[in-house]
């Protein structure tokens, strides 16, 4: 089977500084993938590729879905077709929740009013928040409002999410939150690329985890391979280092 | 009592209060219409600059300096007397609205950008990541949060143009300066400018406080 997305010596340079040199990833759909990594390895600027938010060196090509990530007309659909959720949430803060979801879908897919409401709030109430639908994102905790920033891009009802350290700016008690929703999801079947430093939740949900040190892939597999018997000395320096810590 | 004879002289005022109250309609007809379409075009090249080719930024950028360099009567001269040597006539009143229309729509440009900029960048991030276009993110996203952050300073140009319609006068427009110097030479007392200078504070007073309360409200709400 071809891959949903498939990179191919991916290099990225901001000004002379190289931060990607040559990645090649396929990933297959329904695939859990989890990035993992040292600081400045190059983690977001990876999967910021992928929907091109980062415009990146002409040879390398990305294809999502068959359709290439260029500059152009595609990209618009390459972009409805990848979720993304940030770190930092960035909701719209001047829209209600319910009409942070509900926007994309209809400006881009054109749906109706009435129906992007009721997906709207079918997909608040699938990760669970259906209560907070007419409040404002400042009126939530973090943990909700990552909630709600996942319905935003889960309501394009896209063929991939990317999550670039979804729980980092949380307070510890309500990474767990976002982090079951994110499980549930991992476990319907919907495509994932999880930059993350969250080790549990990368050995426990991840069909493969990559490991990505100085703007390289150093080691990939499946989770018990990456934190059980890593092969190579860098993969081995990282995780006991994130695992003391 | 003389002094109030000379300065305030009810009957003078009272003479000549319809004519400074057609002046005031003119005033408000130049200064409303050179807002909107400063507001329209400052707008439009603060987006344009957003989104065109390096070469065109730098053309508005050279625009929005040149024009907030220029003092505006200098402006409105050229625009009346020199311009025609080149074909280009235009009624007193379109020479005014044209000079402060220029100059409006450079500063809503510079306040416009500075609003957009003030937005965070996740903001677009989040709305390519969605998909939107270029349209979408300004017109749902971007804008919408700018509003609040140009409201007070966009409060402040409209008092700028609205007081610099008084050199309309220059060209002859029967605006309230015009109407008030011509009503004064009339009754040989000047009491129909001091009406003319009561009439601009009445109608600027209530935007300057507006300003400043918008202005320390939004300060208030900034996070
Ligand atoms: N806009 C930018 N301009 C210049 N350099 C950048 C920019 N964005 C990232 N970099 C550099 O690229 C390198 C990789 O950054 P990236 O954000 O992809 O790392 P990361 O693995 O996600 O790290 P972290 O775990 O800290 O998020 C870093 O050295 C960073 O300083
Ligand atoms: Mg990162």
């Amino acid at each position: 089977m071809a891959a949903l997305i498939s990179i191919r010596g991916l290099k990225k340079a901001f000004g002379d500084y190289t931060v990607l040199h040559g990645i090649d990833l396929d990933i297959a759909e329904g695939e859990v993938v989890c990035v993992i990594g040292p600081s400045g390895s190059g983690k977001s600027t990876l999967i910021r590729c992928i929907n091109r938010l980062e415009p990146f060196d002409p040879d390398s090509t990305i294809t999502v879905d068959g359709i290439k990530v260029e500059q152009g007309v595609a990209l618009a659909k390459v972009r409805a077709e990848v979720g993304m959720v940030f770190q930092s949430f960035n909701l719209f803060p001047h829209m209600t929740v319910l009409s942070n979801v509900m926007l994309a879908p209809m400006r881009v897919r054109g749906t109706m009013p009435a129906a992007a409401e009721q997906k709207a709030r079918d997909l608040l109430a699938r990760v669970g928040i259906s209560e907070q639908a007419e409040k404002f994102p400042a009126q939530l905790s973090g943990g909700q409002q990552q909630r709600v920033a996942i319905a935003r891009a889960l309501a394009m009802e896209p063929k991939v999410l990317l999550f670039d350290e979804p729980t980092s700016a949380l307070d510890p008690e309500m990474v767990g939150e976002v982090l079951d929703v994110m499980r549930t999801l991992a476990g319907s079947g919907v495509t994932m690329v999880v930059v993350t430093h969250e080790m549990g939740f990368a050995r426990q949900v991840a069909d493969r985890v990559i490991f990505m040190d100085g703007g390289r892939i150093v080691e990939e597999g499946p989770p018990a391979q990456i934190f059980d018997t890593p092969r190579q000395e860098r993969t081995r320096g990282f995780l006991r280092a994130v695992l003391n810590h | 009592m003389n002094l109030i004879n000379t300065f305030f002289n009810v009957g003078v005022l009272l003479d000549s209060l319809p004519q400074l109250l057609w002046g005031l309609v003119v005033t408000l007809q130049i200064g409303i219409t050179s807002i909107l379409c400063g507001l329209a075009a400052g707008l439009f090249l603060a987006v344009a600059r957003l989104y065109v080719p390096a070469f065109g930024q730098v053309l508005i950028r050279i625009y929005v300096d040149i024009f907030r360099s220029i003092p505006l009567l200098v402006l409105l001269i050229i625009v009346y007397y020199a311009l025609p040597f080149v074909g280009i006539r235009l009624s007193p009143f379109l020479s005014a609205v044209t000079a402060l229309s220029l100059v409006s729509a450079a500063y809503t440009a510079e306040i416009f950008r500075a609003g957009i900029e003030a937005i965070p960048h996740g903001q677009f991030e989040a709305s390519a990541a969605l998909g939107l276009s270029n349209r979408h993110t300004m017109v749902d996203v971007i804008l919408p949060q700018a509003i609040r952050i140009v409201i007070p300073p966009l409060t402040n140009n409209c008092i700028n143009v609205l007081k610099d319609t008084a050199l309309a006068s220059v060209v002859a427009m029967p605006d309230l300066l015009k109407q008030a110097t011509q009503a004064q030479a009339l009754a040989a007392n000047p009491t129909p400018l001091i009406g003319a200078a009561i009439l601009y504070v009445m109608l600027l007073w209530p935007m300057v406080t507006i300003v400043a309360k918008l202005e320390k409200h939004f300060s208030r709400g900034k996070r």
